[in-house]
């Protein structure tokens, strides 16, 4: 590189980052966006069923009913209300007061012994299916363990053929926070990356100064790459930030290399600067750019990641869409650094298919970018 | 032509979308000299754009050579801007960069050595008077000063050949002289040449070599002196005692042989089609005591009669048929010491005038003077901060919808439906004024044929030529009869034919008894109005009809002084007023 270059993009670089620092809403894109996503999603929204509102409908109270309601009481899973008829409990349901209904009937405690027919029944809201699912399952495992206890005090073997011994792998605790921060890591990648990018960029257009630049001597990669320098390093910074949140704030282990972490984040940003590139060469005013940016990068980022809805319970044509979405790999590779570690073929495929993208999309913003004005 | 800085060979180029290709550029052939100054002018979408940008290698001709500074402008673009220093129309400044930084950014990306920077930047500094505000962001400068950075950052490596695109427009007198003044250093000192485009005919006159540009093709290339020659013995002064200018001007150029009739002062200037001096009894038959003397031509005079000449069978004399009632001489608008404060800014500062009915009544002044601001609190589209107004006995910020009813307005931006035709535009703001059935049916035909759209009539807007677009703009803000007009900036960035259809229309409205507030950047239309107010930063600086305006200006060395010289005055003396103070 000759000086006159050097010069060029330095001065291009140091204009940008002038114009980062005072723009306000650059800076808290960057900043401030990242703290309140985290602690919305950090704090605020959780995938965990606990505290679920759960009634016991108690026919006739003895020792058993008092020990199983005692079981579920105890558990931090459940807010428990009593009833003695299963019609007000139901009523209850009605009412949204309660989500699922345990109900021991009268003769509870000489069939629970028996151990050949079922001695309760279970209700449970099914309009949220997956919360249903997780209830079922939270009360299975309290009623098993309570059973198994209330066998063994009364000197009998448990009329069981199998009993179930869960163990849950990388999120033990089953925190969804846990998998929600290092995903939200991408997200905000995604907006610093592309509708920053994308926006600034319109911007140019819109105020006419790119008019005045393009007839400078500055080349098309100084362009380009003046651009990328300062928004690449304010992304960086973003991730840094939020990389240090997850770990102080949110207590998200970090299982895999710190150093694979930063050298996969440099590979989706960049991938994410193409695009936002892209999409203001084609969009030339901010609104338009803003849009298209949202549309195509955030939402996708937001919904076909993996980051909050899984990708394998999506119907198989949605699925194939998510391979477009860059978002999709970054966030692998994000659960599985903070989450199991360094698994290499996880890691590599993924910064593969990055690096495919990032190919494809730097080949179009080449191509598509003229020093001219059609 | 071994001297030429830029060669044009017969360039064509051709603007294509999906239905249809615009013909920008026809077999444009030229050269320019080294060390000339040379202005590109024409109407609006002439093509002096678009020639421009084909110099800076933004655009590829369909056909033909270009060669700026022996190299060859198609293939290798990178070398000629290298070279070359362009302004575009809305130069690049970046608001939120200061002023030094901003000349820093381009002396980088110019390529311009830092050890010659300093030197470089003081003489910069001090030619454009812009020292005192290194630290200020650009987006806080005045519009003159803005413009003068740009040049600044333009100049900062000294290119070989300089490009400007209109780069006085709507600049106050005051810079756009010291504008003129910067680019003429440059060339005496450097030995720059220059090319710029302009709308004002009085700085074509300043250059070596003219550059006639309309739709598309090269009318003439010559040294402006010229131009002029081509209608000496051709330009005349008429007055006719007893009878007002503006009927005056209205008589004279339905006459036999006019070409223009111009008003300028309490007189109208003459271009007639034969280098023969007309008698009162051809021109004005029925008036007593007419005088005509023959004047010396001006650029301006060659331009319209070169332009009209081949705008043949465009009669733009027109009827208006307008309702108003009323008494004249009524003050239908008061405005008392009017303010208006965004922040700690104050736009508009103790502004006070009245408008009488049937009035031709401008504010006059440079971008950011205050005009637009004070025509919005009048129209009721913004509160003011302190002071009374009143329009047609309302404050429009309160009155009915039956108050703004009797008012048209016409924005300063293109505020039409770009993508709905001619005729649904003008379906929609009647309707919206409330016409319908046959009256609304009847101003429809009324506003195409008096404003000639009927061929442009199912055209969508967007698509309309510059000059149509605007006289839709006005078409519409008449469509309900307003007994009271605003004009906000009707004529910036129109071109002289277009700007003189206007004022024909627009003195037609007045004599129909329609009161008429324009805003103009234009200092020499003031001639056309009864009474104006000269504004700057916000204040009025002086108040009157435009011969007491120019009766100030009068001295021994200029005893006949032009609205600019007036204006230019007016500033100066508040500036020492304001020394003075401090």
């Amino acid at each position: 590189m000759t000086s006159p270059a050097r010069i060029r993009l330095w001065g291009m670089v140091r204009k940008e980052s002038l114009q980062i620092l005072r723009d306000p809403s650059s800076i808290s894109i960057a900043f401030v966006l990242p703290v309140v996503l985290l602690f919305l999603f950090g704090y605020g929204v959780s995938l965990d069923a606990r505290h679920i509102p759960l009634g016991i409908v108690i026919e006739q109270p003895d020792t058993a009913t008092q020990s199983l309601a005692g079981a579920f009481e105890r558990s931090e899973f459940f807010i428990l209300s009593k009833f003695n008829a299963i019609q007000p409990a139901q009523r209850a349901m009605d009412e949204h007061k309660i989500d699922a209904i345990i109900w021991l009937k009268n003769d509870f405690s000489t069939r629970i012994l028996a151990g050949n027919e079922s001695p309760m029944g279970v209700l449970i809201n099914g309009v949220d299916s997956n919360q249903a699912n997780i209830t079922r399952g939270y009360i299975q495992g309290t009623w098993l363990a309570w059973l198994n206890l209330y066998a063994a005090s009364h000197g009998q073997a448990l009329p069981l053929p199998v009993i179930l011994q869960q163990r849950v792998w990388f999120n033990p605790a089953l925190s969804s926070r846990l998998f929600l921060v290092p995903g939200l890591i991408a997200i905000i990648m995604t907006l610093i990356g592309s509708l920053l990018t994308a926006m600034v960029v319109a911007r140019e257009w819109e105020r006419g100064t790119m008019e005045a630049l393009m007839v400078t001597p500055l080349h098309k990669a100084e362009i380009l790459a003046g651009k990328l320098i300062p928004y690449f390093v304010l992304g960086m910074g973003g991730m840094l930030f939020s990389v240090a949140l997850a770990v102080w704030q949110f207590d998200v282990p970090l299982r895999g290399s710190f150093w694979l972490l930063l050298l996969s984040s440099a590979l989706f940003m960049l991938v994410a600067l193409a695009i936002g590139l892209l999409i203001s060469i084609v969009a030339k005013n901010q609104f338009v750019a803003g849009q298209v940016a949202i549309i195509v990068t955030f939402l996708p980022a937001f919904i076909l990641s993996g980051f909050l809805f899984d990708i394998h319970s999506m119907p198989g044509w949605v699925q194939a869409i998510t391979h477009i979405v860059p978002a999709r790999y970054f966030v692998a590779i994000l659960k599985t650094l903070f989450l199991a570690g360094d698994v290499w073929p996880v890691v590599l495929t993924n910064m593969g298919a990055l690096l495919i993208m990032l190919l494809l999309f730097t080949t179009l913003v080449w191509r598509k970018f003229h020093k001219r004005l059609e | 032509m071994a001297d030429a800085v830029l060669t044009f060979s017969d360039i064509t180029k051709t603007f294509r979308n999906r239905r249809q290709s615009v013909p920008a550029l026809e077999g444009i052939s030229f050269a320019i000299q080294r060390g000339h100054v040379v202005g590109l002018i024409g109407p609006d979408g002439a093509g002096k754009t678009t020639l421009m940008r084909l110099i800076a290698g933004l655009l590829l001709p369909d056909t033909g050579a270009i060669r700026v500074l022996g190299i060859d402008a198609l293939t290798e673009p990178l070398a000629v801007q290298s070279s070359i220093g362009y302004m575009p129309q809305r130069f690049g400044l970046y608001e939120d960069l200061s002023v030094q930084e901003n000349l820093d950014l381009y002396a980088d990306l110019q390529g311009l050595a830092i050890s010659e920077r300093s030197a470089r930047y003081a003489e910069l500094m001090h030619m454009t008077g812009l020292s005192p505000f290194k630290e200020r962001l650009a987006g806080r400068l005045s519009g003159g000063m803005k413009q003068k950075l740009g040049l600044a950052c333009t100049l900062v490596r000294s290119p070989q050949l300089l490009l400007l695109d209109e780069p006085t427009v709507g600049v106050d007198p005051v810079s756009r002289r010291e504008l003129w003044e910067i680019i003429y250093q440059q060339v005496q000192s450097a030995g720059m040449s220059v090319l710029i485009s302009t709308a004002y005919l009085d700085e074509a006159e300043r250059c070596d070599e003219v550059l006639l540009l309309h739709q598309g093709k090269l009318l003439e290339q010559g040294a402006p002196a010229n131009f002029s020659h081509s209608v000496a013995g051709r330009t005349f002064q008429v007055t006719a005692q007893g009878q007002g200018h503006r009927g005056l001007q209205k008589q004279l150029s339905r006459a036999p042989g006019v070409l223009d009739a111009l008003i300028e002062g309490e007189a109208v200037r003459l271009v007639m089609d034969k280098p023969e001096p007309p008698t009162a009894a051809v021109l004005l038959p029925e008036l007593p005591n007419v005088y005509i003397t023959a004047v010396p031509p001006r650029f301006e005079d060659a331009f319209v009669a070169r332009l009209k000449t081949r705008r043949t069978g465009e009669d733009t004399a027109l009827s208006m048929t307008l309702n108003v009632a009323g008494d004249a001489r009524d003050e239908v608008i008061r405005v008392n010491k009017l303010q208006r404060r965004f922040g700690d800014f104050i736009a508009v500062n103790n502004v006070s005038f009245t408008v009488r009915r049937g009035e031709i009544f401008g504010l006059l002044g440079a971008n950011g003077a205050g005009k637009s601001t004070t025509f919005r609190m009048l129209c009721g589209l913004l509160p003011v901060s302190s002071g009374e107004l009143a329009v047609a006995g309302y404050d429009l910020r309160r009155a009915a919808a039956a108050a703004r009813g009797r008012i048209g307005y016409m924005a300063q931006k293109f505020s039409l439906y770009g993508n709905l035709s001619v005729l649904q535009n003008l379906r929609f703001f009647s309707s919206a004024y409330g016409l319908q059935g046959k009256q609304q049916n009847d101003r429809l035909n009324w506003a195409l044929s008096t404003f000639e759209l009927h061929d442009f009539r199912d055209i969508n807007a967007g698509d309309l030529p510059l000059g149509f677009k605007q006289r839709l703009s006005f078409a519409t803000a008449l469509m309900h009869e307003p007994e009271i007009l605003f004009l906000d900036e009707p004529t910036s960035g129109v071109d002289p034919l277009a700007r003189r259809e206007f004022w024909a229309r627009t003195n037609d409205l007045s004599e129909a008894g329609v009161t008429v507030l324009v805003t103009t950047h234009f200092m020499e239309e003031a001639n056309y109005c009864d009474r104006l107010v000269i504004m700057a930063e916000g204040e009025v600086l002086a108040a009157g009809t435009p011969l007491a305006m120019k009766n100030r200006a009068r001295t021994e060395e200029n005893p006949d002084p032009t609205m600019e010289d007036a204006f230019i005055q007016l500033i100066e003396q508040a500036q020492q007023k304001a020394e003075v103070a401090a």
